[in-house]
């Protein structure tokens, strides 16, 4: 009588196809081109960045298109130190929430150009893009965001975002 | 109205991905021998206060929720309950070549066990046909010890 | 009981891909019709609850991105079954039976196209024996067609009638995604796809979404002219594995037909969610239906099989019909699991 089989290795492997749907179809189309695309919603007038189909509060679809600035505010950030599978970037870096100026959604994105240590809320931010023959149909296409130089952001400009 | 603006289908953007999960499962007591068996190359079931003998065994009886009885060793050889004839099999499953799915009942079971029969033909197949056990030399206790059934000939 | 009408249903026609939309941007009209035509106010609505499975997008937890349709603010009351739709509707049911919410939206939505569905379906099985060796969803319904052939309970004739009556009825059914008239010859000089079951035994690969509203009594009489009453629903389960079931019956719907009260009056018509030719036979059979009554004037689950929609499509099928006048009572059916492992029977009436 051998020993009981306590466990058994049970791989699983599914294969889809990943559609970005019409909203963000749109939005990674223009980020190609080095431009920004969001929506309204015509109910609480919310301009998303990038787009979700619905307004998530509302529940309807965001109708009007808005193209907003790739300059922002730092709403709050973390610093990463911890390694893992597949990282490229150096340790220590920042992710950041990003609040683009004409959106309502922060969006969350790489920091980069200044220390860790140096990185705050309010900062304010400029959009870093990949070269246009290498920028991908994705968020990518913005390699990261870095110091605009100008003064921060007071707390009241960015509160209600946060 | 709240839809959408119409967009050609072409000019959507879409992307390949592949979900995998490593799962590693406990198997638990009874399983854990039924799959011990295998690797031995026999086949457990498992008999409950009413005499049933289960196999593949469960933890409990389906029927009345009893804790089950003692291990009970079957026969590898058996008859297929029903059976579905699979031409073009698809990946991950047992053969590459085309076979029946059967659910097999052995000879000292009340059950039936899902797996596969390799017989070459779908008229070869019937309900009520012999078949038995083939084992995979190098046996890891897994179901997949089990390479398939084959038919045999009646009485055999 | 507290009495709960079904006042409003909307679905999105099947079809084999939607190439454009996402999750959400496919419930979101069928979200906005199905309460637009209850009556109710979205804010006024006391409970949402979804059902959908993770596995077939392959987004974990994708129900709470659909959340984005409904708009679930200021917060809502919701919950999520990882099951078809039909599942939802019992929990929001049961909800309704508490006494302090008085109305509730249900939806179910799936696109089968993103992945292999038939092997999706291959993840709801025993994980330790059956899973590994990758059974599909056809190859399983095919062992069960088998005992039925073999039993003599139906025919390939049989099955080959109910798969060109459902794709011809669906002609008349403007969500149904494959609607034609082929006849029953036609079909039988087709090969095997899994032997016993041909291709036209098997349904659809469909992208779908429904959407209903039920209220209690007195709410569902005031917004509605013609409410369509849950007069019995119940459901039940058989053990999971497939060599511990006889495939050849189906004693969880027979169960869930007699404390649902099927056999109380006469039955008008039935929708059964049988995704494969055969499953009708057994549900029809073990629902008790009288000989001669109409079986799924939509078309059925062979002419649309969004996973996890067609099941609560089934009851909204149902009493869209009813609350159209064509009918006072109705049965319909759902399904989840392989081989019509769990079954799910609800009565509806029509009560002007």
């Amino acid at each position: 009588m051998s020993d009981v089989v306590k466990g058994i290795k049970v791989p699983v492997r599914l294969a889809y196809t990943a559609i970005a749907g019409r909203d963000m179809t749109r939005f990674y189309q223009a980020i190609r081109e080095g431009k920004l695309l969001g929506r309204r919603c015509p109910s609480c007038r919310k301009v998303y960045v990038p787009p979700r189909g619905p307004c998530p509060t509302c529940g309807v679809a965001t109708v009007d298109e808005v193209a907003v600035r790739d300059t922002g505010t730092v709403t709050t950030f973390c610093i990463v130190n911890v390694p893992y599978e597949g990282q490229t970037m150096k340790l220590p870096y920042v992710y950041a929430m990003v609040l683009l100026d004409g959106a309502d959604l922060p969006l969350p994105h790489l920091v980069q150009g200044l220390e860790a240590d140096q990185v705050r809320m309010g900062l304010r931010v400029r959009a870093s893009w990949a070269p246009e023959a290498e920028r991908p149909a994705s968020m990518e296409a913005i390699r990261w965001f870095e110091p605009s130089g100008e003064p921060d952001a007071s707390y009241d400009s960015y509160r209600e975002h946060l | 109205m709240f839809y959408f603006s119409p967009m050609s289908p072409d000019s959507v953007l879409s992307a390949p991905y592949v979900l995998e999960y490593t799962y590693r499962r406990s198997v638990g007591p009874v399983l854990g021998r039924f799959l011990a068996g295998l690797r031995d190359g026999r086949i457990l079931g498992v008999a409950t206060r009413a005499g049933r003998v289960l196999v593949p065994p469960q933890e409990y009886d389906p029927e009345t929720g009893e804790a089950v009885g003692e291990m009970v060793e079957v026969s590898t050889r058996g008859e297929v309950a029903s059976w579905a004839w699979m031409s073009e099999p698809r990946p991950g499953q047992p053969l590459e070549r085309p076979f029946a799915w059967a659910l097999v009942k052995l000879d000292g079971a009340d059950t039936a066990l899902l797996h596969v029969v390799d017989a070459g033909s779908p008229a070869r197949m019937r309900t009520g046909m012999r078949v038995a056990a083939r084992f995979r030399d190098e046996r890891k206790g897994t179901i997949q010890d089990l390479v398939c059934f084959e038919p045999v000939a009646e009485g055999a | 009981m507290r009495e709960v009408a079904i006042v409003s249903f909307a679905q999105l026609p099947a079809v084999r891909r939607d190439h454009v939309r996402e999750d959400t941007e496919m419930l979101l009209p069928v979200l906005h019709e199905a309460v637009a035509a209850s009556g109710i106010a979205k804010k006024d609505l006391g409970f949402t609850v979804s059902g959908s499975t993770d596995y077939l997008c392959g987004r974990p937890f994708s129900f709470v991105m659909a959340l984005d349709a409904v708009g679930a603010f200021p917060p809502i009351s919701e919950s999520h079954v990882e099951m078809d739709g039909a599942w939802a509707l019992y929990e929001a049911w049961v909800r309704l039976q508490h006494g302090d919410v008085d109305s509730a939206l249900v939806y179910a939505f799936g696109k089968s196209s993103l992945g292999d569905v038939r092997a999706v379906l291959t993840q709801q099985l025993d994980p330790y024996l059956v899973a590994p060796l990758g059974p599909d969803s056809v190859s399983l319904a095919a062992l069960q067609a088998r005992v039925l052939l073999d039993r003599g309970r139906t025919t390939e004739r049989e099955m080959a009638e109910i798969a060109a009556r459902s794709r011809r009825d669906a002609m008349r059914n403007p969500s149904a995604q494959l609607r034609f008239d082929r006849g029953a010859d036609l079909l039988l000089a087709e090969p095997y796809l899994v032997e016993p079951l041909r291709r036209h035994d098997c349904p659809p690969i469909s992208d779908g979404a429904c959407a209903m509203v039920i209220a209690a009594g007195d709410l569902a009489r005031r917004v509605s002219r013609r409410p369509v009453f849950i007069a019995g629903i119940d459901h039940r389960i058989e053990a999971q594995g497939l060599g511990l079931r006889d495939l050849g019956d189906s004693p969880s719907t027979r169960l869930a037909a007699e404390r649902a009260g099927v056999a109380r009056a006469k039955v008008d018509f039935a929708e059964i969610h049988a995704p494969f030719t055969h499953q009708e036979v057994l549900v029809r059979d073990a629902l008790g239906l009288a000989p001669g009554t109409p079986i799924n004037p939509s078309g059925g689950a062979l002419a649309s099989n969004p996973v996890m929609v067609a099941g609560l499509t089934r009851i909204g099928e149902a009493a869209a019909r009813l609350q159209a006048g064509d009918g006072e009572r109705a049965v319909a059916h759902a399904t989840s699991g392989p081989c019509l492992q769990q079954n799910l029977v609800c009565v509806l009436e029509a009560r002007s």
